[in-house]
């Protein structure tokens, strides 16, 4: 659980966010002087607010109007800054135990264990920080901050200073740090991709205030509510479960209520869950049903709503048993189609418009 | 060619004792303070900090004869600082040895402050936030991360105020006068010898002595400093 209502002036900048939410995976998500950085300082203890409450899990950490303000060393909460911050003098494995061994608590080599296999950084723990790749760093410094028993963690931008295959390095450990540990994590990110893969709740900061918040697929289902620069991004969140993999094709077919869509790369053994994001400006409408397509992706189902988006184009919603698929197409060919509120149509997906959670194979990248 | 005249005396042995030992324990006295002032200047804000730093830097502009009369009215028997000191630990500094390490430290001390504080503040203050965010307390920061890393620094400042201190001469004579074997160091026996017929050769020894400790000095801080700084870099 965590809630906060801030207030800060820093020059010309204004931060006024308010949220409260309990997601096991909170993302904060917005472009760059949005006040993602300000806000993460703000709850971590590293600046103060003009005035404002901070609480995580029924502990007040701030409230200006009390006169609390607890201290970064006392607040238990784990940060992962964009750059490691890997103490340089420090080995590996003291880096790792340096948040246990100074503020007090007992030595647990079960905890340890436990870090260093979730994290795969058993090979590392004799070598200093220098001579750690920009991806092991990160893994380190997540281990580093779990090792201190936080009771939330933060990651800034954790992958935002890391190259494709670094990033498909460290998201994997990110998910089960989500799905296996029991401490909520809140993740600054400015991609749209990362954060419908890893994010259970959103909240979208825009010029200082947030914009709207909630759970990812409905945050990122309602176009209209986004922030200008973030609305092309927008579109639906399906959860989807993996049922094969035809590596002839090195393609991947997954399943859900709303029908069949094929990921390219293999995305694991069959019954995986994952979520995949459509984009809404990457799907087409059709009233009959497609033949002689490159598309390998079609949804069948109802028209749900259909949302003006300025005078150019229009957001379909198309409801397919049960689950919500946006379509972002001009107001041209809603009009020519003759698109109505319950109408039944067809969503066409090109599945080279999916970002696959493990890029297709290719034979140059290690 | 005769070498004889290269055997230092045993007055001239005790003024390079004496001066090893007021040097030393000047600077490994002074260093602790030196460490919190730099800290200080490095990296808080306070109200009169410009003061305490022209204070920190007067040795250094003001004539050392100054500094040594301004000692010799605070630390003297009757002076204010002096006279406390005598009643509660015992220490006396006007005319001992003592003295001479108090005016080489105070003479060092601008020296020692700003090679320190240079490095403290070359220290990345986000390692010292994510220490903070990893449960540690302000002084356990300093001491597992600002401390270490500035250690080259802070050699630095401890070479740079030992050589001064072994340079150290107008407040020391003005502060201990220059008693042989308690107050005589270095500079002040060549002082001596060159005020005498004939003790030109003493003055020259003794010259020959200081460049080697200086020498010395200079290729034992290279050899720490290029250590520590490969430590920290963590190789």
């Amino acid at each position: 659980m965590l809630s906060f209502d801030l207030r800060q002036r820093l020059g010309d900048f204004h931060l006024d966010a308010r949220f409260s939410g309990s997601g096991r995976l909170t993302a904060l998500f917005g472009v760059s002087g949005s006040g993602k950085s300000s806000l993460i300082a703000l709850l971590a203890g590293l600046s103060r607010p003009d005035d404002g409450v901070i609480e995580v899990g029924g502990r007040t950490l701030v409230d200006t109007g009390r006169g609390i303000f607890v201290p970064p060393h006392r607040r238990r909460i784990g940060c992962v800054f964009q750059e490691a911050r890997l103490f340089p003098h420090l080995s590996v494995i003291n880096n790792l135990d340096y948040g246990r061994r100074f503020s007090g608590q007992a030595r647990d080599p079960k905890a340890m264990a436990r870090v260093v296999e979730l994290l795969g950084i058993g090979h590392l723990l004799d070598r200093g920080p220098s001579a750690l790749s920009g991806g092991e760093k990160q893994r380190v410094a997540i281990g580093r901050a779990l090792m201190a028993g936080p009771r939330l963690l933060l990651l800034d931008e954790p992958l935002a200073s890391l190259d494709e295959a670094r990033k498909a390095e460290i998201l994997p450990y990110i998910e089960r740090l989500r799905d296996e540990g029991d401490i909520p994590i809140v993740l600054v990110s400015h991609s749209v991709a990362e954060v419908a893969r890893l994010a259970s709740d959103m909240v979208v900061l825009s010029d200082g205030k947030v914009a709207t918040s909630g759970t990812v697929a409905d945050v990122l289902g309602r176009l209209d509510l986004m922030p200008e620069e973030m609305r092309s991004e927008g579109g639906a969140v399906l959860e989807m479960q993996v049922t094969s993999y035809d590596p002839r094709f090195d393609m991947s077919v997954l399943e859900a209520a709303a029908g069949r869509i094929h990921m390219p790369g293999d995305c694991g053994p069959a019954g995986r869950r994952l979520r995949v994001r459509i984009r809404a400006r990457d799907v087409m409408i059709a009233t009959g049903r497609p033949h002689g397509l490159s598309a390998l992706n079609v949804l069948d189902g109802k028209i749900a709503a259909i949302v003006e988006s300025g005078r150019a184009f229009v957001e379909v919603h198309v409801d397919c048993a049960g689950s919500r698929v946006i379509a972002r197409i001009t107001r041209q060919s809603a009009e020519g189609l003759e698109l109505a509120r319950g109408c039944a149509v067809h969503a066409v997906v090109k599945t080279v418009s999916l970002d696959s959670p493990h890029p297709p194979h290719n034979p140059e990248v290690t | 060619m005769e070498t004889g005249w290269l055997t230092l005396s045993p007055e001239e042995w005790t003024a390079v004792a004496l001066s090893l030992k007021v040097a030393s324990v000047g600077t490994l006295a002074s260093l602790p303070f030196g460490v919190a002032i730099a800290w200080l200047l490095a990296r808080r804000e306070f109200w009169g900090k410009s003061l305490v730093n022209g204070l920190v830097h007067l040795p250094l502009i003001l004539p050392p004869v100054v500094t040594g009369y301004l000692l010799l009215l605070s630390f003297g028997r009757r002076g204010p600082i002096g006279a406390v000191l005598e009643e509660t630990f015992g220490l006396v500094f006007s005319f001992r040895w003592t003295g001479a390490a108090l005016a080489a430290a105070v003479m060092g001390f601008p020296l020692m402050v700003r090679a320190i504080r240079l490095s403290m503040e070359a220290v990345d203050t986000r390692l010292e936030a994510a220490a903070s965010t990893l449960g540690a307390r302000p002084l356990i920061v300093f001491l597992t991360v600002t401390l270490p890393l500035s250690l080259p620094g802070v050699l630095a400042g401890m070479i740079l105020g030992f050589a001064k201190a072994m340079g150290e001469f107008g407040a020391t004579i003005t502060f201990v006068s220059n008693i042989p074997g308690e107050t005589q160091t270095l500079p002040s026996a060549i002082y001596s010898f060159i005020q005498v017929p004939g003790g030109e050769t003493g003055a020259l020894r003794l010259t020959l002595v200081a460049i080697a400790i200086a020498f010395a000095a200079l290729i034992a801080s290279e050899v720490l400093a290029r250590r520590l700084s490969s430590r920290i870099e963590g190789r």
